[in-house]
């Protein structure tokens, strides 16, 4: 008998942690962007695509909103905004 | 072919005949001889495999938990406190489902520090999950490694298997051996298939985590597995005896001499050889006494040690190993066998002998068996100096 | 069965001679168990090695403590510890005949076969490493085996120039006691 040991790619795409975040998102102003791709790197979900300057967003059906994006920003071009 | 070899060459071979494609191990006493020789072996091209030097036997377990789970057999062996280091992730390597094979050299563990043999770091795994077999000489330390692989290695169980040997008294013992064919090991071991495995071709993930919805059924599928290892290994020792000729019977538990007798030792491991002598030695002079030697130590043969147990009157278990602070091991789960059950022998004793190489000679078993006849029941240790024991320092 | 004790310090080769010896018993069709007992796993720290021999495998998986033969390898083991204890009333005991044994505190009625071992060996190994001259000096007192399956044991040990040292050895040590005794 085995039990659950093993799980195949996408899986995880089962679980929308949007629904996790807590009263605040982050906006892309897609202003001043220069496609440094730290948020990328920080996001723990992965959810952030963007290739060119000023192209960079977040897929909030997986956006927990923890504001690490925000945080990295070199040009405060990801802003906080209330969860509506 | 019937050889003159020490029991870690003699081992060593063994594995190599099973073909592992990594083998990963870092040395420590008195395991050393056996990734010695097989680093000898994969040095002179005559054993295909991929010999990995590691800084830790952390690493070496996690090497083999690593090669293992990308589809290729591997091997490792230890001892002591090498075990208890890999602890970690041999519990990982069970909870994984990795058939992995290991030799422990079982030997005392610190402090104080102490290279000789008992029991204590293998049976301290016996929670892990890993299958433990204990062997009594070199020919089944040889013949087991083979069928640990085989049991490891089935597509119902996958589970990882330790083979148990003494360490000094079987791993620098020299003895003769009839070491198997190639071609006989090759009849009996196919080359392994993995269920599952890690591919770049074919992504998955192993070791993800197991939240509370998740967890308790892992854990609850390896106690099920472990059930069905007492089912399988039967037709497993006796596929063994049609390809090799040697037999081990159900390679659960062995009895010899037990059928009519009064008194039983109960133990595991190179001792019963030394008391299988004293039981001879006994039966000249028609006292009625036997052995009840465990193969199998997890999965715990349950019903075979009722069944063997259940009209003996009186049982004494050996310990190599303790559980400071409560009953033996072995003893503990002996006793708990006959709790509630309609027959059951009517003394059961717990006696403690050879912890860190403290040698067992024929008049210790005897001091057991002599022991049993008493009416006391507390736990003994044999052959302790009471003049070392000091209450103040 | 016969159980055989072989006194020596770690790393002079007692483990290697109880496997020579218990090859050349092997090859004869017996079932010999050798195995070591270490102290405290050093070089020169004294140690034993033992062999049990019997017509069927050996199960008995304890030290020797009533040996039908002594072997002594360092007669400086002498010197503080009984290397003959427990030796049966019949046994025998062959010594590496060192400087400072006081023959007269060997009692007994046991046999004792002194053989200048070391030196067989620094005249043909050239170095005192008395082990396959006390093989040789077995092998005439026991009369279990012959010297030709001990050469036999030998060639699966040793190969070229050592394997014809410790030959020449094991031969000076089989007919020093063949003239002697």
């Amino acid at each position: 008998m085995f039990g659950p040991i093993f799980s195949k790619p996408l899986s995880s795409k089962n679980n929308k942690t949007g629904s996790w975040r807590m009263g605040k998102r982050p906006k892309f102003l897609q202003t001043n962007c220069i496609a440094c791709r730290m948020c990328i790197l920080i996001c723990p979900e992965g959810c952030i695509e963007g290739e060119d300057k000023n192209t960079y967003h977040c897929d909030y059906d997986y956006c927990k909103g923890c504001g690490n994006c925000v945080e990295i920003c070199p040009r405060q071009d990801i802003v906080m905004i209330e969860d509506k | 072919m019937k050889r003159f070899l020490e029991g870690s060459q003699a081992v060593a071979n063994s594995v190599a005949l099973c073909k592992p494609g990594v083998i990963a191990a870092y040395p420590i006493t008195p395991q050393t001889h056996i990734p010695e020789e097989l680093s000898k072996l994969v040095a002179e091209g005559l054993l295909n495999s991929e010999f990995v030097n590691v800084e830790s036997e952390h690493s070496a377990a996690s090497v083999v938990l690593g090669s293992t789970a990308c589809g290729v057999r591997s091997y490792t062996a230890t001892s002591s406190q090498g075990l208890l280091l890999m602890g970690e992730v041999l519990f990982n390597i069970a909870g994984l489902r990795l058939p992995v094979v290991l030799t422990c050299a079982n030997r005392a563990v610190s402090a104080p520090i102490n290279i000789w043999n008992d029991q204590q770091d293998s049976i301290s795994l016996r929670d892990s999950g890993w299958a433990q077999f204990y062997v009594e000489n070199i020919q089944e330390a040889v013949d087991f490694h083979i069928i640990a692989y085989r049991l490891a290695e089935d597509r119902n169980i996958m589970l990882p298997v330790m083979v148990c040997m003494d360490g000094y008294i079987l791993t620098h013992g020299v003895e003769v051996v009839d070491m198997p064919e190639q071609k006989d090991v090759d009849r009996f071991l196919p080359a392994y298939k993995p269920l599952y495995k890690l591919d770049i071709e074919n992504p998955l993930t192993l070791g993800f985590l197991a939240d509370t919805d998740y967890y308790m059924e892992t854990r609850f599928a390896i106690q099920k597995t472990h059930q069905e290892i007492l089912d399988l290994l039967p037709k497993i020792t006796h596929d063994f005896r049609n390809v090799f000729g040697r037999d081990y019977g159900e390679g659960l538990i062995e009895t010899y001499r037990t059928t009519d007798a009064e008194r039983v030792i109960v133990a595991m491991g190179s001792v019963c050889g030394t008391i299988k002598e004293v039981v001879d030695q006994l039966r000249r002079k028609g006292k009625k006494v036997g052995l009840l030697k465990v193969i199998t130590y997890r999965p715990f043969p349950i019903d075979k040690i009722y069944e063997a147990l259940k009209n003996v009157p009186k049982v004494a278990v050996l310990d190599r190993a303790l559980s400071l602070g409560a009953d033996a091991p072995l003893y503990t789960e002996i006793r708990a066998i006959f709790f509630g059950k309609k027959r059951s022998p009517k003394l059961i004793r717990s006696f403690i002998a050879g912890l860190g190489g403290r040698d067992i000679t024929l008049d210790s078993i005897k001091e057991i068996f002599k022991k049993l006849s008493l009416k006391t029941t507390e736990e003994e240790f044999i052959d302790l100096k009471p003049e070392l024991l000091k209450d103040k320092v | 069965m016969k159980e055989i004790r072989i006194h020596a310090r770690a790393g002079q080769g007692a483990i290697t001679t109880a496997t020579i010896l218990g090859y050349a018993y092997f090859l004869k069709g017996f079932y010999p168990y050798a195995f070591p007992h270490f102290g405290a796993a050093r070089m020169g720290a004294p140690m034993n090695a033992f062999l049990r021999v019997d017509t069927k495998p050996i199960r008995l998986r304890s030290q020797i403590y009533e040996p039908d033969y002594v072997l002594i390898v360092d007669p400086t083991l002498l010197r503080g510890f009984n290397c003959l204890v427990g030796l049966k009333d019949d046994g025998i005991a062959i010594i590496n005949e060192g400087e400072g044994i006081d023959k007269s505190k060997l009692n007994f009625k046991r046999k004792l076969y002194f053989v200048p071992a070391a030196k067989i060996a620094l005249e043909t190994i050239g170095k005192p490493l008395a082990n396959t001259a006390l093989l040789g000096a077995f092998i005439a007192v026991s009369r279990d085996l012959d010297i030709e399956v001990l050469i036999k044991s030998l060639e699966i040990r040793f190969k070229g120039e050592i394997l014809e040292k410790n030959i020449l050895s094991a031969k000076k040590g089989f007919e020093f006691v063949k003239e002697r005794f």
